[in-house]
């Protein structure tokens, strides 16, 4: 099936978020949408599939035009789409959610013995291992992807997109993502590929189209070098790689000790958790996502209700403690959803960059707000971490993702700090704002700071971290050095102990990643 | 390549690790139990009116009884009795302290049997406490039981239809009047209380069609929807209540009944058969609609993409499953079924229709579906619970009449069903699951 995108234009008020792109995928391919956080992709794929009405512009599929009103019409027309949020029902088990909206049925009830045939003979074909009769809730993140792919499959889906896959998948999962890509394309099913990450365009793509800020930039072959890739979708040229300066680290600040928490189920999140972090250094916790890091950083800020165990800075315990008061013993916090905990929307830019601070000198009293100062404060720190808003009297929902990132880190980082935490410091920024927010997390190290990051990103850990500890199922399976093999990080966010990853990689377990690192095809 | 260990991805469920750390409020069940166990015991039994007897009438004459098996009245001496049922309930919370003791985590099933051992001996030191001296018709009480928990339980399945989809059903309380309404109305100027019965469901579906049109239409806030529909319901049959049927009652606001379906030799049955099988036709459909709902909820294509459109809706989108249609019909089913309960109001017990008669029970209905955890025959349980406590307040209330003995003022004993619901929800509350997208509209680009 050969799938041509015409002049899709949509906007979302004033804002253009796809500019006239034309797209042509055709029959068995791999095609890679490069492009930035914001660029749009997701965008013209929620088009494509349905989810939105275009504003202008054609889907036209083998030389017919036709027209979606809703995701019903897109499947029926062989588009198949595995979302960059699941679109699973959590509380459903795995052959539920194969056959939903797509029931088999036998005297009236549902044939649930048929969906879970499905599911067997279709995890078969890829050689996965899913239970059909798993809640989708209990299954890892890599698991409740196969569960989208073969979902997408049942359907017969021709051409099949696949949003920002590899987002929650540890580096050996995305090998396996990739083969399976791989496998499709060979049976004749097309695949829309969407990423913000060179090196897997570059692993797996036939053809690469870039998108920046809502418009088709360029289209490049595989082969392309990856520094002209990553020129192409910012705009300008970038250096891929930080120049860090190896860290000086001093004495111990935070000490953690056996931390534990668990939820109101009472299944454990965080499972004894020991670390320490010293002044000067940057220790970064790696891991998939919901493998117990936000209980980490909420239970060090007071905001998980039960927390056993122990967590001093210099010496004070933290455990225990309010929020405010772990505030202003001198964390702080840049928490990983800005916009659900972060920021408040509708306040302006100036208001948000004192939310934890509105009520003490210099900024206010128990009594009333000192706008003057707010405003003076607002007026210095715009400039200084570049923050693009119109004026610091607007609301921060008018500002880009990334420079609302930056309200949250300016926030966290304009006083003096006893300790750093920050959750996912660069989610959803562009290229240009991550290199400067790096910079300011390096800068704060520099200053003696000790500084905890927590990022999904093996990028990102191995650009900043100076140690890095690695999270599993509410568990730390290792402090490893800042250097260590990207290979071994990967192995270990799967479960590995340090050894045993270790082990596996000098036997051979490299990914398509490191692979063509060996070859210096990528950085 | 051949020689490197294949890393393979792991698809098997997360084996939750659960914690041996108590939740600090581990100790407030059981705690509240013996506190209540030791008040039944102090004032129920020892503080009790000494010498006297409690009776219970168990079977009537004409009930099969073969070779009078059972006999017709059970009689305790009102203090033994009331001790010895408070000891057994303070036994429960012993039992409950030492399985919290034993565990930080104790077995559900464990816990609640011990809880509803603690419910039922301590429900009983009460009332045997309370018919010091009188007697208690168990059969009328289990009667009146289930025809007080019909509109209940016709409330609680409109809530559990519609919030099922995720859309927030207040406006209960209005359906249930509505269908009351239109019972009586069209009954009376029929003169059919068949017609009058068809009618109900179709009145009641008025106001699912407006919590509908706002909720689902335009997005309001469900729940300031659901309490203004039922000030809409009160004020509406308020007016036409003191227009058209005062004016003319013969005409509009005839009294009606729906006719007695006795099924023979059943409803002989001691205690239980005059309360299942010597009903009216609602109850019969009450017990029709619970298991057909559950089946339809849980094992058929239409259960599972409601369901669907209540936990996650945008999945459901994208499986092309059209979301605020699906609302939009469970929210007008689910308006039918409660009109259903209204009837029962009016047309189910004979009486004609009053200003405000719903009297709360939508509320209640409300609470029993959250008690019931959103499933039908868990809402019906719930609605039984509550209507038992009213059907006993309506018996004691009629008691309280005769001489000496015990007597709580009225008022008390009116509150009794709401106490009931409030603690049941307390203690259940933050235990259920909601569906997902209960109360957010779905909005599309």
């Amino acid at each position: 099936m050969k799938l041509e995108l015409r002049g899709i234009t949509k906007t979302f008020g004033g804002f253009v978020a796809n500019d006239a792109i034309d797209l042509v995928v055709e029959p068995g391919e791999i095609h890679s949408l490069l492009g930035e956080n914001g660029a749009g992709k997701s965008t013209l794929m929620n088009v494509l599939y349905g989810l939105y009405r275009p504003d202008g512009g054609q889907i036209v599929i083998d030389g017919t035009p036709v027209t979606f009103s809703d995701p019903g019409d897109a499947m029926d027309a062989g588009i198949g789409m595995v979302h960059q949020h699941f679109m699973l029902v959590p509380v459903f088990t795995v052959a539920e959610n194969m056959v939903l909206g797509n029931e088999p049925t036998k005297g009236g009830l549902l044939d649930l013995a048929a969906a879970r045939k499905l599911v067997r003979d279709i995890s078969a074909r890829f050689g996965f291992d899913l239970d059909p009769d798993a809640l989708v809730e209990d299954l890892p993140v890599g698991a409740q992807q196969r569960v989208e792919i073969i979902k997408a499959l049942s359907r017969r889906a021709e051409v099949l997109v696949l949003d920002e896959p590899t987002a929650v998948l540890t580096p050996h999962e995305t090998d396996e993502l990739m083969e399976i890509m791989r496998q499709l394309r060979d049976e004749g099913t097309s695949i829309v590929f969407i990423t913000h990450k060179l090196r897997e365009v570059k692993a797996v793509s036939d053809r690469i189209t870039v998108i920046r800020r809502g418009k088709v930039v360029g289209e490049a072959d595989p082969s392309a070098d990856q520094a002209e890739l990553a020129s192409l979708m910012v705009g300008r040229q970038v250096s891929l790689a930080q120049d860090k300066v190896a860290a000086t680290p001093g004495e111990i600040a935070l000490q953690v000790t056996d931390l534990r928490v668990s939820d109101a189920a009472g299944t454990r999140t965080l499972d004894g958790v020991s670390f320490e972090v010293r002044h000067g250094e940057v220790l970064a916790i790696a891991g998939v996502q919901g493998n117990g890091q936000t209980e980490l950083t909420e239970a060090l800020l007071g905001l998980q209700e039960t927390v056993h165990g122990s967590a001093k800075l210099e010496g004070q315990e933290l455990v225990g403690r309010t929020t405010k008061q772990v505030l202003d013993a001198g964390v702080g916090f840049v928490p990983e959803d800005r916009t659900h905990d972060a920021l408040v929307a509708d306040f302006s830019v100036a208001e948000n960059l004192v939310l934890d601070q509105h009520d003490r000198a210099p900024f206010g009293s128990a009594l009333a707000m000192k706008l003057r100062t707010i405003r003076e404060n607002a007026e210095r720190l715009i400039p200084e971490f570049d923050i693009r808003t119109e004026s610091a009297v607007s609301a921060v929902s008018t500002l880009s993702g990334g420079n609302q990132q930056k309200v949250v880190m300016a926030r966290a980082l304009h006083r003096k700090l006893a300790l750093l935490i920050a959750s996912q410091p660069t989610r959803g920024v562009d290229v240009g704002s991550i290199e400067f927010l790096h910079r300011r997390i390096l800068d704060e190290r520099d200053k003696g700071t000790p500084v905890v990051i927590v990022s999904t990103e093996l990028d990102e850990v191995t650009q900043l971290a100076d140690r890095i500890a690695v999270m599993y199922r509410g568990k730390i399976l290792g402090i490893v050095p800042g250097d260590e093999d990207r290979d071994v990080l990967g192995l270990m966010m799967a479960g590995y102990s340090v050894e045993a990853a270790r082990e596996a990689v000098a036997a051979g377990a490299r990914t398509t990643d490191s692979q063509l690192a060996d070859e210096g095809e990528i950085v | 390549m051949s020689t490197a260990p294949h890393v393979v991805a792991d698809d098997s469920p997360v084996e939750k690790a659960f914690t041996d750390v108590r939740p600090t409020s581990w100790w407030h069940l059981p705690a509240t139990t013996t506190v209540m166990g030791l008040l039944a015991l102090v004032v129920f039994g020892l503080r009790g009116i000494p010498g006297v007897d409690s009776a219970y009438v168990v079977v009537h004459e004409s009930d099969l009884n073969p070779f009078g098996l059972i006999p017709e009245r059970i009689v305790v001496s009102s203090m033994g009795g009331a001790i010895a049922l408070s000891v057994i309930a303070l036994l429960a919370s012993a039992a409950l302290w030492v399985l919290h003791a034993r565990s930080a985590r104790p077995s559900a099933r464990a816990r609640l049997t011990l809880i509803a051992v603690f419910a039922v001996a301590w429900i009983l030191a009460f009332m045997t406490w309370v018919i010091s001296q009188r007697t208690l018709d168990v059969t009328t009480l289990l009667q009146g039981t289930i025809v007080l928990a019909v509109p209940l339980a016709f409330g609680a399945l409109s809530g559990v239809l519609s919030e099922r989809s995720g859309v927030i059903n207040i406006a209960i309380e209005g359906q249930l009047l509505f269908g009351a309404f239109g019972a009586t109305l069209v009954g009376s100027i029929t003169g059919s209380v068949w017609i009058g019965l068809v009618a109900a469901p179709i009145v009641a579906m008025f106001m699912g069609a407006l919590l509908a049109m706002f909720a689902v239409g335009y997005h309001v806030q469900q729940i300031i929807v659901g309490v203004v529909l039922n000030v809409l319901a009160i004020g509406l049959t308020s007016f036409f209540f003191g227009s058209v049927m005062s004016d003319n009652p013969g005409l509009f606001n005839a009294p009606m009944r729906l006719p007695t379906l006795r099924i023979p030799v059943l409803a002989d049955i001691p205690l239980v058969g005059a309360a299942l099988f010597e009903q009216n036709i609602l109850v019969y459909l009450m017990w029709i609609i619970v298991a057909g709902l559950t089946v339809a909820l849980f094992r058929t294509r239409w259960g599972l993409r409601v369901r669907a459109v209540g936990e996650h809706p945008k999945a459901a989108d994208t499986v092309g499953i059209a979301v605020n249609l699906t609302r939009w019909k469970n929210v007008l089913l689910g308006s039918a079924v409660a009109g259903l309960g209204g009837a029962t109001l009016t047309i189910g017990t004979g009486v004609a229709f009053g200003e405000e008669m719903s009297a709360g029970k939508g509320y209640i209905a409300l609470a029993a579906m959250i008690l019931g955890r959103y499933h039908p025959v868990g809402a019906l349980l719930a609605a039984l619970t509550f209507a038992f406590a009213d059907s006993l307040q309506l018996r004691l209330g009629t008691m309280s009449a005769a001489e000496g003995g015990v007597s709580i003022p009225g008022d008390f004993l009116l509150m009794l069903p709401y106490i009931v619901a409030l603690f049941a929800v307390a203690g259940v509350v933050g235990r259920v699951r909601v569906p997902a997208a209960d109360g957010q509209p779905y909005i599309k680009q």
